[in-house]
């Protein structure tokens, strides 16, 4: 038996190597980031009892205790459980899945970014991987979440569809419109839909609900945000059902796992081996062929 | 396009958001429901949310007039209490 910790099984259980000698900070799960009250007290008397009383929210809606003693972790990782609290995982596989409180507490909400976290955390949390890999979900144009840094990100939108019958000529649409896609002619709302960007602000504008819409997702691709920078681009158009995006994610995750060298970001994966076959790979998973 | 008739106006041309709604909302608060106020409003970011604020609050949005000087008059008429 060797006392040498194993300091790799620790990141993938959350435990983070602090400078100073025999502290971790401990990274807890968290989806969409949201807490309950349980959630949050447990860890309130965690950080109390084996840290130094205070918790760290990191940028990604983490919340991390530091300055917890590695003889305490095992007690540590049981009294977290009996609070219904997880611990969270750094190094090589997929990381908190982070949302927006999307359509179900947002008015300009889309989508429901927060379900939608849920069933990418229950999909893919913890999958082992080259390297790290983030996922992002935020429900409108707003892009409080930041769509485009995660490796995968998911905007909500809305695909839309004027009906003329039962608009009444108001114009608050036209206004509302930041892209200059409307125009009233003879009365009637028309669209330049090579200018639609999806984000609704029509339809939640409009008085008398004059537009059917569908919500949809717009993914963006290979996104960074640290040592480099890349803006995670749209390679396919706007997504309308959840099995075409779980079927668009998988093939993402798949091709990553296929292609990337260890510790190589998706971006650099891409930039490598090239974007022809992943863009072939994704139109198919589109399309569903 | 002939205007509408209406029973109480408000500038909110002096305000700026989030102001300009609470200065809306107030007025239409002493309204009776059924009336109509004419907002008149600076455009850009003012005409792109207080319609969609107003909607929110469940009053009705009768038109949006183009003053062409710059600003815009919103008419709504009020709903509920």
């Amino acid at each position: 038996m060797s006392d040498a910790i194993d300091y790799s099984s620790l990141k993938k259980g959350g435990f983070m190597r602090q400078k100073q000698k025999g502290y971790f900070s401990l990274r807890l799960a968290v989806v969409g980031g949201n807490l309950t009250a349980e959630n949050i007290k447990t860890i309130a008397e965690v950080a109390e009892k084996y840290g130094h009383g205070y918790v760290h929210m990191t940028s990604r809606q983490g919340v991390e205790i530091p300055f917890i003693e590695f003889s305490d972790i095992e007690e540590v990782r049981g009294k977290l459980a009996e609070g219904g609290v997880k611990p969270g995982v750094c190094g090589p596989r997929v990381r908190t899945v982070t949302a927006c409180q999307g359509s179900a507490i947002c008015p300009s909400g889309c989508i429901d970014s927060y379900e939608l976290a849920k069933e990418f955390d229950e999909r893919y949390f913890g999958r082992e991987l080259p390297h790290k890999f983030k996922f992002g979900v935020t429900g409108c144009m707003n892009n409080c979440l930041k769509s485009e840094e995660n490796d995968l990100g998911v905007k909500g939108g809305y695909i839309i569809d004027y009906k003329p019958e039962t608009c009444i000529s108001c114009g608050v649409c036209i206004k509302a419109c930041r892209e200059g896609a409307l125009k009233m002619e003879d009365g009637k709302v028309v669209i330049d839909k090579s200018k639609c960007n999806n984000c609704g602000r029509c339809v939640k504008s409009c008085p008398v609900d004059a537009w059917d819409y569908t919500p949809g997702y717009i993914v963006s691709f290979g996104g960074l945000f640290g040592n480099q920078i890349y803006k995670g681009e749209q390679i396919v158009p706007i997504i309308k059902d959840k099995e075409t995006l779980f079927r668009v994610a998988d093939a993402t995750i798949d091709f990553f796992d296929k292609n990337a060298k260890p510790g190589e970001r998706f971006r650099h994966t891409l930039q490598r081996v090239g974007e022809e076959e992943f863009r072939k790979q994704i139109q198919k998973a589109y399309e569903g062929v | 396009m002939s205007d509408i008739a209406f029973d109480e106006e408000v500038d909110i041309t002096d305000k700026v958001c989030p102001l300009t709604f609470v200065k809306a909302k107030v007025t239409l608060d002493e309204l009776e429901e059924g009336q109509i106020l004419a907002i008149r409003m600076n455009d850009g970011e003012p005409v792109q949310n207080v319609p969609r604020s107003i909607k929110d609050e469940g009053h009705q949005i009768l038109k949006l007039k183009d003053n062409e000087d710059g600003t815009y008059t919103l008419y709504v008429k009020k709903i509920g209490d």
